[in-house]
């Protein structure tokens, strides 16, 4: 079976700087997601049970891409397809998910698509359902276990109140919470190996999009504000004997008049 | 005339975004309907009315008896293009987020999930949400002729009920079977809590070192009178507590008059579900952590020694 695994590149949340409230993502490492790396190990755990599986991990970014991809190859995907282009900078969910669908189309065959449930940086959880939609294909949400098992998946769903098991027949598309497994680290063999692995790339051109149906242009919003949050916090710090802190703390709790029932 | 169309699986938040889409149909110039979808959905209508909605559309079909995403983004998007139907408001529950993308895709439509705040500008609604894993908050129009915006539970008030009339209409739809099926659904263990009323929260994270050890959070919380939070990985990856009690970006935002983050470091994607506290205190053993930035007292120190050492004095306290 065909399994292609949609990733996404973000910047490193941990070396987000804030500034005047605004932030700093440019000298942000670019990586993969949590939950986009869960999607990869699931491919290729499945790879590794059923014999005869090909797992495509498909990419949209800059050129930085090229680099990033390696980690995925390294992980297990046997090929790689990266959207490349200028065009596609400042794409929204929706500018994505037709970039992603027509070069899933490309690849023609297909059996199993997997997301992650949403992006660590903006877990909107849109591009999963809107690929869904443009592939006509039935999808499965916030996946926790999966089963294959000849052309039917089986899935538990972390809902709100239950885990849901839901099932249906191949070709899907499922997207994963990150519990769904551990994703493995790429060994240093496993790494040089992967420079060898096939590595296509497409620009908008190629898979037949305009440049107002992708990126900046076709997108469908319009940012006003991307600010971080105003905190006010007093930032007073206790340190040294035990006894003494925990008093200094119950003191000036009770000061501020939140401690008692 | 144009509509708000408003739909959420549970009623009690439909509710909200229809108290709510009252004000921006009034600001539209729109009407606010909702779609009622499933077995018995008829007689559900009386409360949408209550709550101000216009119109309702109801449609009992047999495909729409459990939800499907890919089945209810068929039907909202039936009726919305039945009647005229541009703004669709509903819920950022798991349902409603993997509902509202397909929906919107099916519109052609820009679409805004995990909503926190909606208000009127320029004539146009402008809906805010966060972004880069909790650092930002980004506010957004959107452009398309159709929008569909899914906000969290609780963004806006609920409404006055009144005794109101509106319109029933039976929804005629064309849809399929689903094919996703519903196998099973497994109870999952947990207790009722409900951290967004809670006053007083102690919030656990990572410095935790075994299940145990959650005894003497538990006996600090009964000393405070709190209830207990905790950060994604106690509850998702160790399942050491249920993820009634998980605070953050994709768990509860709380507003408690103080909370107590103990051996978190202070991630966004926990400390953004306790920006509404009042007071913010942070027991850690690495003085880097970020947590302290975001605290108004904190303790650096090993949680093994700080809690029942607190424990102890808020007890001797209570007995003098």
């Amino acid at each position: 079976m065909n399994i292609v695994v949609c990733l996404k590149q973000i910047p490193d949340l941990q070396q987000i700087r804030i500034k005047d409230r605004k932030p700093l993502v440019e000298g942000a490492p670019l990586i993969f997601g949590d939950m986009d790396k869960s999607a990869l190990e699931e491919a290729v755990r499945i790879k590794e049970k059923v014999e005869g599986t090909k797992v495509t991990a498909l990419a949209m970014g800059k050129a930085k891409l090229k680099d990033g991809i390696k980690e995925a190859l390294a992980i297990g995907a046997d090929e790689a397809l990266l959207l490349i282009d200028p065009l596609f900078a400042g794409s929204d969910t929706m500018g994505k998910a037709r970039a992603l669908a027509k070069a899933i189309e490309k690849i023609d065959e297909y059996d199993l698509i997997l997301c992650g449930e949403g992006s660590t940086d903006n877990y909107s959880g849109q591009v999963g359902p809107r690929l869904a939609e443009i592939l006509d294909l039935p999808q499965i949400t916030y996946v926790r276990e999966l089963e294959v098992e000849g052309g039917k998946i089986k899935a538990v769903r972390n809902m709100e109140e239950s885990f849901e098991v839901m099932e249906t027949d191949l070709p899907a598309l499922v997207t994963v919470a990150d519990e769904i497994n551990q994703p493995r680290l790429a060994s240093l063999r496993d790494i040089l190996k992967a420079g060898r692995k096939p590595v296509q790339e497409w620009t908008a051109a190629d898979l037949g999009l305009s440049e107002d149906e992708v990126g900046a242009k076709g997108s469908t919003m319009e940012m006003v504000s991307n600010l971080a949050p105003e905190q006010d916090r007093k930032q007073v710090v206790f340190e040294g004997d035990l006894d003494e802190v925990s008093e200094n703390l119950i003191n000036a709790l009770t000061q501020e008049g939140v401690l008692g029932r | 005339m144009a509509e708000i169309l408003v739909f959420s699986e549970k009623d009690d938040l439909a509710f909200e975004l229809v108290s709510k889409g009252k004000e921006f149909g009034a600001a539209l110039n729109m009407e606010v309907t909702a779609a009622l979808l499933g077995e018995g959905a008829a007689a559900r209508a009386d409360e949408y009315f209550a709550y101000g909605a216009d119109r309702v559309y109801v449609a009992e079909h047999s495909a729409l008896v459990d939800f499907h995403a890919e089945t209810f983004a068929k039907a909202l998007y039936q009726i919305a293009q039945q009647n005229d139907a541009q703004v669709l408001l509903l819920t950022s529950t798991k349902r409603g987020k993997e509902l509202a993308p397909r929906v919107a895709q099916k519109l052609g439509a820009g679409c805004v999930t995990d909503g926190t705040a909606v208000e009127m500008q320029d004539g146009n609604l402008l809906v805010s949400r966060y972004a880069l894993g909790g650092n930002t908050v980004v506010s957004e129009f959107i452009k398309t002729p159709h929008k569909v915006i899914a906000v969290m539970p609780k963004t806006f008030e609920l409404g006055a009920k009144e005794a109101r009339q509106g319109e029933t209409a039976t929804a005629d739809l064309d849809l399929k079977k689903p094919r996703t099926r519903i196998v099973e659904r497994r109870e999952k263990a947990g207790e009722a809590v409900n951290l967004e009323e809670a006053e007083v929260l102690v919030c656990i994270g990572r410095g935790l070192e075994k299940k145990e050890d959650l005894k003497i959070i538990e006996d600090l919380a009964k000393a405070l009178g709190a209830e207990i939070g905790c950060t994604k990985t106690l509850c998702s990856d160790y399942q050491w507590l249920s993820e009634d009690r998980l605070v953050g970006l994709s768990g509860k935002k709380t507003s408690p008059r103080l909370v107590i983050s103990i051996g978190i470091s202070g991630q966004i994607q926990y400390t953004v579900g306790i920006l509404g506290a009042r007071i913010t205190v942070a027991i850690n053993k690495d003085d880097q952590a970020p947590i302290f930035a975001l605290s108004d007292y904190g303790i650096v120190g090993d949680l093994y020694e700080v809690v029942p050492g607190l424990i102890e004095q808020l007890q001797s306290e209570s007995r003098t």
